[in-house]
């Protein structure tokens, strides 16, 4: 090793290149730090949920669970169908058609998260001023469509990806 | 001595490492095989993990359980990667037990990806009484559960001998010479021919088990491949850091009149 | 590098600073005066804080996903294998990770001996650091009970047991600790709650032996005290950061070699085999760490005897500041002491190797010599040796390769050579 003095220029490419260097490999480390709590490979795998609907009246709904929260499945009455649809867009919060809400075609069949989009309180059913839902919590009213009428709620309750195995048999996710 | 202490030093720390207990039990070595999962770079061999499953479902699982495995582990890349219409298909063709249902009810349905696989019997009790006393192990880690690893297993496999003059075996009880006092509870139970392999591979014992090895290798370790890809990006990377920050070091104490 | 007093340049700074002197400790730190000669056998100490971080992050991570049940443990280690993202990675330096600590922790151990690092004034470094590694060994045996796998579950009932050994009260203890009438489900809750304790107790440790050591400043090959600042010093940064950097990048080199590539070859192959409380496996031993203290209580044919001599193997070293007669410091000048350094590496490798063999024949023989000798060492050599011992000449101080004894330069040379 020399032992003269030698002028070090502290801006030197090698420290910066080990810096950078070093820096990248501490971002590679942090990130599986993080994504480990990222849902696992055996939640991803239930993501989706199969539900046979053949024995739901007109008129009632059930509940399932699905990636740990409620879906509400309702078969709705043709006057309830009416009536969500006689809704005039301007009185809605959150402006959204019942038929965008229904697959075409199975428009008696609402699908949707039962999660008040306030706060993830679950509503009560068949409760509120609008013949829908109605959020305990901090009291958000949704109709029977689902669309926040009254209310902090700021939207309409969601809408899952879903589709129909067949005519008695959705599949949610 | 005293002028290589520091290399003595290091030498007798790295001499630490190796140590293993020896096994006193008498058994012959198992053989070495050359598997395309040792070494660095290492990875499965798909079509033979594939042809493995089919030898574990066929064969193996009617007796034991790979409890920790489930069916959509069958697609994952790094494994035998069926693909997700056949992980759906291996699914299906197992009843499995669900519920209880709304009536409170346990009731079964077809096999999904996401279930785990299926196990021959209800619990180990139930194993063991059904055995003759002893337990067929769990697969999911045998692998790595047994020392010497999947030579240990495959030798097994194709260890079945006669038992030498002066041997006397009881009832359920066979000779093979790879396992620990060359007595086993399982019968031999690979003979040429037995499975019809889906690629057309001719169904050896050898063959059948390789391949259902290579499966339980896989089965134990599904990181494997995936461990080895980042573990030699890992390597380069710290060697290359390593150079840099030694480069930088000289660097640093060439100001100073000392020794690094 | 000066000692003078640091002065936080804005106004903030200062405000903060003379509520909270952060800045002050920050500026000592990186200003504080080290011997410019250490070697790498020094740089373990940066490498021990590497691995106590690794260990609690890791650590900290796992216990997210670990379930601290007899029924479902085993199966939730599986589950962080197979189905936690980066889960298999994070569980593998963890369990590694305690080797390497280890591995580390014997080196600087072993660096002490040689270099008289525990000797006056730093007896309470040398003390805290027996107390951290005594926490490691608890925490070491704690997390390999954790995947209730058969050497976790046998190997907790044998070193319980070893309390048992204690007169009248020892069944008392061991129930006591078990929770339960053997190594059961309320045994491994409490394992898991104390192992995640004992890193953070071994933390705040590390704050108490490197605050000791800031008192006195570090030791150094030579051996001899310093005058600091001074010629023979550097400032800690970025002299003694960027050679601990590196020789940390070459530590974690061979650590990533057994994450990626062996990751089982330091651990037992029974321990994938889920416990089971009916059948002991054929042949049990510790991990490889242990197995010199495990050595020396197998050689001992009586229970108490055994437990008492495997304790007094670790308790013996709190007292060697005092065993060792010795003025001088480094082995580097003492030619007796060297030899016999040389040999307790050897006696303590070979109980290793014997704590890993079956406990008769060649091997008892073995480890009963290899414990008398551990004990003589310590009783008998390092004091009398201490005494008799001509030392050779000691140099001034580093820079200069003036003698306080009359010697040949030569001798200088050659400690500067080592050094």
């Amino acid at each position: 090793m020399s032992k003269e003095e030698k002028k070090v220029n502290r801006r030197d490419f090698l420290f910066t290149a080990s810096y950078t260097v070093g820096a990248v490999g501490l971002g590679a480390v942090i990130w599986p730090m993080i994504d480990q709590m990222n849902p696992d490979k055996a939640q991803q795998a239930l993501a989706t949920t199969e539900v046979d609907i053949s024995s739901i009246e007109p008129g009632k709904s059930i509940t399932v669970l699905w990636r740990g929260k409620p879906i509400f499945i309702k078969k709705r009455t043709s006057e309830e169908i009416a009536e969500a649809r006689a809704v005039k867009l301007d009185d809605l919060p959150d402006p959204q058609k019942d038929e965008d809400r229904v697959k075409e075609g199975k428009d008696e069949w609402l699908v949707m998260l039962g999660v008040c989009t306030h706060l993830g309180c679950v509503p009560l059913k068949d409760k509120g001023d609008f013949n829908g839902w109605f959020c305990p919590c901090h009291g958000s009213h949704y109709d029977v469509s689902g669309r926040i009428r009254k209310g902090p709620a700021p939207t309409n309750m969601e809408i899952p990806k879903f589709e129909f195995v067949n005519s008695n048999t959705i599949k949610i996710g | 001595m005293i002028k290589s202490n520091q290399r003595l030093f290091v030498l007798f720390f790295l001499l630490l490492i190796p140590f293993k207990p020896i096994q006193s039990a008498e058994m012959a070595e198992p053989i070495k095989v050359d598997w395309s999962f040792k070494g660095l770079t290492g990875t499965f061999d798909r079509a033979s993990l594939q042809r493995g499953f089919q030898v574990y479902k066929e064969v193996c699982a009617s007796c034991h359980s790979m409890q920790y495995l489930s069916y959509r582990n069958l697609g994952e890349p790094g494994g035998p990667e069926f693909s997700k219409q056949e992980v759906k298909a291996i699914a299906a063709s197992f009843e499995i037990e669900d519920g209880p249902d709304s009536q409170g009810e346990m009731f079964t349905r077809p096999g999904k990806p996401s279930d785990k696989f299926k196990s021959p019997y209800p619990n180990v009790q139930a194993a063991i009484a059904a055995n003759g006393g002893a337990y067929p192990p769990d697969m999911s880690v045998l692998v790595k559960a047994r020392k010497g690893g999947a030579n240990y297993i495959y030798s097994v496999l194709v260890g079945y001998e006669d038992p030498p003059p002066g041997v006397t075996l009881d009832d359920g009880v066979y000779y093979n010479k790879y396992m620990a006092g060359n007595k086993i509870k399982m019968p031999n139970n690979l003979m040429d021919g037995l499975v019809e392999y889906a690629d057309g591979t001719e169904s050896t014992v050898d063959q059948m088990a390789m391949d259902v090895t290579t499966f339980l290798a896989w089965a134990a370790e599904p990181e494997l491949e995936e461990r080895h890809k980042t573990g030699v990006k890992v390597i380069i990377y710290l060697v290359l850091l390593t150079i840099l920050v030694y480069l930088s070091m000289k660097k640093i104490w060439s100001r100073v009149d000392s020794e690094i | 590098m000066s000692e003078h007093e640091y002065v936080p340049k804005s106004k903030a700074a200062k405000w903060f600073n003379d509520r909270l002197p952060l800045l002050t400790l920050g500026a000592h730190l990186t200003d504080y005066p080290t011997p410019k000669n250490l070697n790498y056998w020094w740089t373990f100490g940066g490498i021990l804080t590497f691995c106590l971080i690794t260990q609690i992050v890791t650590g900290i991570v796992l216990a997210m996903h670990y379930v601290a049940h007899a029924d479902l443990a085993f199966a939730s280690v599986e589950h962080i294998m197979r189905d936690v993202n980066y889960g298999w990675l994070i569980r593998y330096i963890h369990s590694n990770g305690a080797s390497m600590f280890f591995l580390a922790v014997y080196i600087h151990i072993f660096r002490s001996l040689f270099y008289g690092s525990y000797k006056s004034p730093r007896e309470v470094i040398w003390i805290i650091g027996l107390m951290i590694y005594l926490l490691m060994m608890a925490a070491a045996f704690m997390g390999y009970v954790l995947p209730w796998g058969q050497m976790s579950f046998w190997g907790a009932t044998v070193i319980t047991n070893l309390f048992s050994a204690i007169p009248l009260v020892g069944d008392s203890i061991t129930t006591w600790l078990w929770g339960a009438y053997s190594v059961d489900n309320p045994t491994l809750n409490r394992f898991f709650s104390l192992h995640y304790l004992i890193p953070f107790l071994i933390l705040g440790l590390v704050v108490l032996h490197i605050w000791a050591l800031h008192v006195p400043g570090n030791n150094n090959p030579v051996g001899i005290d310093i005058k600091k600042p001074s010629k023979d010093t550097v400032p800690f940064h970025p002299y003694i950061t960027i050679k601990d950097a590196f020789a940390l990048l070459v530590f974690m080199i061979i650590f990533a070699g057994f994450v990626f590539f062996t990751p089982n070859v330091l651990g037992h192959s029974d321990n994938y085999i889920p416990a089971n409380p009916l059948v002991t496996p054929a042949h049990i031993v510790p991990e490889w760490y242990l197995l010199p203290f495990y050595a020396i209580l197998r050689s001992v044919p009586d229970k108490l005897g055994g437990v008492i001599l495997m304790f007094s193997a670790i308790f013996i070293l709190f007292v060697l500041p005092w065993l060792d007669t010795s003025k001088v410091r480094s082995a580097v000048f003492r030619p007796i002491y060297r030899q016999f350094f040389w040999i307790l590496v050897i006696d303590v490798l070979m109980l290793g190797y014997v704590g890993a063999m079956p406990a008769e024949g060649v091997y008892l023989v073995l480890a009963r010599v290899g414990t008398i000798y551990y004990f003589l060492h310590f009783i008998v050599v390092m004091p009398v040796v201490g005494y008799l011992e001509k030392t050779d000449p000691i140099p001034m101080s580093i820079s200069e390769p003036v003698l306080s004894g009359g010697a040949e330069p030569s001798i200088a040379r050659k400690v500067d050579d080592k050094v």
